[in-house]
């Protein structure tokens, strides 16, 4: 096997189907950023799921005067027995890690500090802020439970689980990943086409050399592996492009959106997403080389 | 080294059989012509030799082997033993002389230095030293017929079949290229000729094997073209 006369050939039908090639890398490349994208959000997904979980807790309301919560209409402001008591019930339950206190003037301070329209802080006084019980609960999925037990009792208004709050976040990443799923799948497809039809064509502009390789007895391997390479190696082109693109869609998108998802997406994560899709993008290129091949090259 | 018991060929979609029960007995550094008119089954005969095509019935034995029993996995090894000259030459017309002949030597995964070695010997042995570096379309029809002479024996094959090789090439011209085969045939390499051309068989007085319809009609030692044509 001489290497340089292979890579001689592999070298010429490149630049012979030189628009072809092009349009080779720039569908493997966006179709693996794609598929990389996808990868990554759900990677995301899963380790922001853990993160609310693990942070999962109950905010119990409790009436003020004048609630316009139905649970507290008619009834008033809590009173401090009822206070107690619930606080006390709290304790006792099993499925309750700890408990803490909300006063309004903690309230306040921490509505104020997210960064909240001027104008609405400018009307909302200390006073319109509700008291709150924060239960942590020793299993999250068990909130339910606690929920429905806690309903109708004296003084409780609503009772909002933190990772309800979250939910429309997930059910928009996860259609963002459904979406960049779908084209990645298309844009395989496309780049499987477009593979087949370059090495068809290479095929057809080399039929000279291959028909004289075949004649003077060249192994098989030996004709078609500068038509498998060209290729491989233009998948592994696309697969460095979309490497780069992956790269710049973590710098540029999910670094700078941290903020909203408190959990970082590693470099490491995205190494391993890069591998995944390139190995992907240069394994299609094979296969379709060789299936092609096998239709359109006797040997 | 060809043998050819009995052998049969229809193509696909055809009635007529493009050889009708083929016996041939060719040996070892024998030099013969296989003639008769275009569709007799010549160029059939010499596919079937390098088994790019099979025949329906019959056996072919080539070099010793049983080509029925040849797996396709072995055919390349048997397409090194054997040499291929054909009317339109079939040059690679980007590669000059030296490189269309080392590129038969490239493919088989040869080493460089052996490539070198022998090269130039074969350019000399047909007839083109100095002309090493010409480009095909540089050459005369007889000069490119010469290359594709060299890059079929660079490998030294024990078969060399040739195809009309002077079909396109003037009768003086068409002489050098038969001096060469016959060079090429002393060094004990199996000649195989299909031909139409009737002065050049009359002229070598060698064997000559006349098919009609696919059916040997005259297989004859020292013979000539034949009155018929």
């Amino acid at each position: 096997m001489r290497a340089n006369f292979i890579f001689s050939e592999v070298w010429i039908g490149l630049r012979r189907n030189l628009t072809m090639t092009i349009a080779v890398v720039v569908t493997v490349a966006v179709g693996m950023a794609l598929l990389g994208i996808g990868l990554m959000i759900n990677s995301q997904v899963s380790s922001l799921t853990s993160y609310w979980t693990n942070k999962v807790e109950l905010s119990v309301y409790l009436c003020k005067k004048d609630s316009p919560f139905e649970e507290c209409r008619n009834k008033g402001a809590i009173t401090e027995e009822e206070k107690i008591a619930l606080q006390t019930r709290l304790k006792a339950m099993p499925l309750v890690e700890r408990v803490d206190f909300e006063t309004q003037a903690e309230a306040y301070k921490l509505f104020t500090g997210q960064g909240v329209n001027p104008v609405l802080k400018q009307a909302t006084r200390v006073e319109d802020m509700p008291e709150s019980f924060r239960v942590k609960l020793r299993d999250p999925d068990k909130a339910t439970e606690v929920v429905q037990s806690l309903q109708g009792a004296a003084g409780v208004s609503r009772i909002i689980n933190t990772k309800d709050l979250a939910n429309p976040f997930f059910d928009f990443l996860e259609k963002l990943r459904n979406m960049a799923l779908a084209i990645a799948f298309i844009m395989v497809f496309a780049a499987t086409l477009l593979i087949g039809n370059t090495v068809r064509l290479s095929a057809y502009n080399r039929r000279r050399e291959t028909g004289i390789m075949r004649l003077v007895g060249a192994s098989n391997i030996y004709i078609q592996l500068p038509f498998v390479m060209e290729g491989t190696i233009a998948g592994l082109i696309g697969g460095v492009f979309s490497a780069v693109l992956l790269i710049v869609t973590k710098i540029m998108l999910f670094d700078s959106i941290q903020g909203f998802m408190a959990v970082q997406l590693g470099w490491n994560s995205l190494a391993w997403v890069i591998t995944l899709t390139m190995s992907i993008g240069v394994l299609i290129c094979i296969l379709a080389s060789f299936i092609t091949l096998r239709r359109y090259l006797r040997v | 080294m060809i043998h050819f018991d009995n052998v049969s060929k229809v193509y696909a979609n055809q009635n007529r059989p493009a050889l009708d029960h083929v016996s041939v007995d060719v040996d070892k550094g024998e030099f013969v012509f296989l003639v008769g008119p275009s569709g007799s089954g010549k160029s059939t005969f010499l596919r079937l030799v390098l088994k790019e095509e099979r025949p329906n019935s019959g056996a072919i034995h080539v070099a010793g082997k049983d080509l029925a029993k040849l797996s396709n996995f072995k055919v390349p090894h048997l397409r090194r033993r054997i040499g291929c000259v054909f009317q339109d030459f079939r040059l690679l017309p980007n590669k000059n002389v030296y490189e269309n002949v080392a590129f038969a030597l490239e493919v088989i995964g040869k080493p460089r230095r052996f490539i070198r070695k022998v090269v130039p010997e074969v350019i000399e042995l047909v007839g083109l030293e100095g002309k090493a570096h010409r480009m095909p379309d540089e050459l005369s029809g007889g000069e490119q017929q010469r290359v594709a002479m060299a890059r079929a024996f660079v490998n030294r094959p024990m078969i060399l079949l040739a195809d009309e090789p002077t079909g396109n090439i003037d009768p003086a011209t068409s002489i050098g290229i038969m001096k060469v085969l016959d060079r090429i045939n002393r060094t004990g390499t199996t000649v195989l000729m299909a031909t139409h051309d009737a002065a050049i068989v009359d002229s070598m007085r060698k064997r000559v094997v006349e098919l009609e319809d696919g059916k040997i009609v005259r297989d004859q030692s020292r013979g000539v073209y034949g009155q018929a044509y």
